[in-house]
């Protein structure tokens, strides 16, 4: 079932078109990855997806209905990029107000900061105030109060920055956790690595387009360069004389000791097995390269200018 | 409805725990008391005697120009206008023989200012003196008659009442005056102080980043309401205590007061009724005052002055405050940037407020009338006029339109600030101007 149905979306800043016909659906209890470069329209398209802004054009469905800014936003739990909390309240207290803002009563509201607070450690928290905080635990802070009304979508900007390695496992966990549990999250990053760790389907935004969509294995088969690694039995590839030649493939270089190839068009993998093996040369091992995603951004991205007129909108 | 409710509880209890909150609450009282004790301190002190040394060529201002408690006139023939310093004198008064039939111009000489030009005082002692000696010149009157009459004619005292129709009620124009002031620089001060510190708490947001996660749970316009209702419940909270406090310090007083000195009171109270002033005369200064004080309270329509107050109070500061909060809604980090585009919004007030020092002097006056029905200055000028009396001095459709113009200005000014606020809360980075703030309002 989608949870999110984001059709032909638009929205206009002035003279800037800050978002472009963009559509894409969210399957519950999927992890969604909303890559682009600064400025491409992710704020601008998540503050639609939040109510915060309306769309000039296009619509967006919440568990199959027209989204209702004023009864849906209690289901969705958004945790921006640029966050910030009352530094002089209690971090209790401060809990406490955000989790009634989204609906929950005070009774209901004390038990899940409780049961937050315990499952993070941050019990003898509750009195001290913000300001006190280190990025860190302020940042432990901010996740709780945007997932502890158990929203039906999580829209998560940046969520690991300032975090330690232990910390952002915690927080990962947590997100594997809540989307094991049904709930859907939109996950917005910079940091490919944690993209292709975590996300299960990805788009891909810039100047306000959509430039991609897929599933993370998709969209990496989709941009493969039909590169192989071919480990060699003996010695070192490069002192094995003249480099092999195929009209099946091109060896393009080497990685950790080992041939890289291109296989030409026309051919199969089993034609570059077939070379070595005629040529009695023992294979060690033999692996498909596939790009990461931070290759295919940057070859998608590059190229255009980045820098857009203002970066938030 | 709710969340607004929980976002103004959240902006009135922080603030009421908020230690200054308390010292502002206790201070301030104290520092408006100090204030007026040093005013008139000054006031008083500032009365130094000047000597003034007189050149007369008519040779009887002498005995007609009276010397008192701040001018002393010193006739001497060896005084000039060389030496009259050296002589103790601060300035030199040169009267010429002054015929009777054309305009003749005496004048003072001094180094240093006396600030006596501008009274008239001087001049009035002068033309007094003439006058006293044409009348001794020209009748029958001997010089002592003269001086018993001057000193037997204060015989009469004056004492105003409001027409009501069938009734007429003692008004006291002085205490009035001073109610309307103090009542006018109260409303201009909480404006102020108020609608800045609304301007400071939607900054605070802004610049925290707290305004993109609470939008996230609330409508924008919710979080300016929350907070413009949560600081205002502040200020009513802060204004009740001042009532209390100043009602407890008033029985404290009342306490420090002898017994017999209520009883002159009464019996002055008593004998004003009867329309008999002399028995006023005979009583303890003490007792004059706190029957003057008592007559000021009793005079004025306390329960409307109060009421009134407390409109206009919330009524301007609705008005102000979500202007502030559109302001403070544009400004990124910059304070100075806070500075100019608050001029807009500060020149009204402090322009009411000059309106409003000409308006306890003729409250009945046009400029005083629209100014205190307009919702620029209405808070403020009305609030100047009411302790005059209502409906005497402010007829009750003034009254009534400038209290429907208050509550249409401020829903119209919350709106515009609303759709201002709603776009400038989550804009960074760009310098917002009027003229960007009037395309978020007017744009989509």
């Amino acid at each position: 079932m989608n949870i999110l149905e984001v059709n032909d979306v638009q929205k206009t800043f002035a003279t800037q078109v800050a978002v472009d016909k963009v559509s894409f659906r969210l399957d519950q209890g999927s992890i969604f990855g909303l890559l682009g470069p600064n400025g491409a329209g992710k704020t601008t398209l998540i503050r639609m997806i939040t109510g915060i802004f309306y769309p000039d054009a296009g619509t967006i469905h919440f568990e199959g209905r027209p989204f209702d800014a004023a009864n849906d936003i209690l289901r969705i739990g958004y945790m921006p990029e640029e966050r910030g909390l009352y530094k002089k309240m209690k971090i209790g207290e401060q809990a406490l107000y955000l989790a009634q803002l989204k609906g929950l009563s005070r009774h209901e509201a004390t038990q899940k900061v409780r049961y937050w607070f315990n499952k993070f450690e941050m019990q003898n928290w509750w009195n001290k105030k913000v300001e006190d905080l280190s990025k860190g635990m302020s940042q432990k802070l901010q996740f709780v109060t945007t997932v502890l009304h158990e929203p039906r979508l999580i829209i998560l900007d940046e969520p690991f920055s300032g975090l330690d390695p232990v910390n952002s496992n915690l927080i990962k966990d947590e997100i594997y956790d809540l989307a094991r549990k049904g709930s859907s999250i939109i996950f917005s990053t910079h940091r490919m690595e944690q993209v292709e760790e975590i996300c299960d389907h990805i788009i891909l935004m810039n100047k306000g387009q959509k430039i991609l969509d897929g599933s993370v294995s998709g969209v990496k088969q989709q941009f493969k360069e039909n590169l192989f690694q071919v480990g060699l039995e003996n010695a070192e590839p490069a002192e094995n004389g003249a480099a092999p030649r195929s009209e099946a493939f091109a060896v393009v270089g080497e990685k950790d000791g080992q041939l890289v190839v291109k296989i030409d068009p026309g051919h199969r993998p089993n034609d570059v097995l077939s070379y070595f093996i005629q040529r009695g040369t023992g294979i060690t091992s033999f692996m498909e390269i596939l790009p990461s995603l931070n290759d295919i951004f940057i070859r998608l991205v590059e190229g255009t200018p980045l820098a857009r007129q203002f970066q938030k909108v | 409805m709710s969340k607004i409710w929980l976002i103004t509880r959240r902006e009135y209890l922080t603030r009421l725990r908020n230690r200054t909150f308390l010292l502002s609450t206790f201070l301030f009282p104290l520092v408006i008391v100090l204030f007026i004790v040093g005013m008139v301190a000054i006031a008083t002190q500032t009365h130094t005697r000047h000597r003034i040394a007189v050149i007369d060529a008519n040779g009887y201002f002498k005995d007609y120009l009276k010397s008192d408690s701040t001018i002393s006139f010193v006739f001497s023939p060896d005084l000039d206008t060389l030496n009259y310093e050296s002589k103790g004198c601060s300035a030199v008064l040169i009267i010429p023989v002054l015929p009777e039939d054309k305009k003749t111009i005496y004048r003072l000489k001094y180094k240093k200012q006396l600030g006596l030009e501008g009274s008239g005082d001087l001049t009035n002692r002068v033309n007094e003196a003439i006058t006293d000696h044409l009348i001794y010149e020209k009748t029958a009157v001997s010089r002592a008659q003269l001086d018993s009459i001057r000193r037997g004619s204060d015989i009469a005292d004056f004492r105003s009442y409001e027409d009501m129709g069938t009734t007429a009620k003692a008004s006291n124009q002085g205490a009035s005056f001073f109610v309307a002031y103090m009542s006018g620089i109260l409303i201009y001060i909480l404006t102020f102080v108020y609608g800045a510190m609304v301007m400071r708490g939607v900054m605070e947001e802004k610049t925290n980043r707290i305004a993109e996660v609470v939008v996230s749970s609330v409508k924008p316009f919710q979080l300016m309401m929350g907070k413009i209702t949560g600081i205002g419940a502040v200020g009513l909270t802060q204004f009740l205590l001042w009532i209390v406090l100043l009602v407890s310090l008033g029985i404290i007083a009342q306490g420090f007061i002898p017994a017999s000195t209520w009883k002159d009171v009464q019996d002055m109270q008593h004998a004003s009724a009867m329309g008999d002033a002399s028995s006023v005369a005979k009583t303890s200064e003490l007792a004059q005052r706190v029957y003057r004080i008592d007559n000021a309270i009793n005079g004025a329509n306390i329960p409307l002055t109060i009421f009134c107050f407390l409109f206009y109070f919330i009524g301007g500061y609705l008005f102000y405050s979500a202007l502030f909060a559109a302001v403070g809604s544009a400004v990124n980090e910059d304070p100075q940037e806070a500075q100019s585009l608050m001029m807009p919004i500060t020149l009204p007030v402090v322009f009411s407020f000059f309106i409003m020092t000409v308006a306890v002097q003729d409250p009945g006056g046009p400029l005083a009338v629209w100014a205190s029905i307009i919702p620029f200055s209405s808070p403020i000028v009305m609030m100047a006029r009411i302790p005059f009396g209502v409906p005497g001095t402010v007829a009750w459709w003034q009254l009534g339109l400038s209290m429907a113009l208050l509550v249409l200005g401020f829903l119209g000014t919350t709106w515009l600030a609303g759709k201002i606020y709603r776009t400038g809360i989550l804009m960074y980075g760009k310098k917002a101007t009027w003229k960007t703030m009037w395309k978020w309002a007017f744009h989509k």
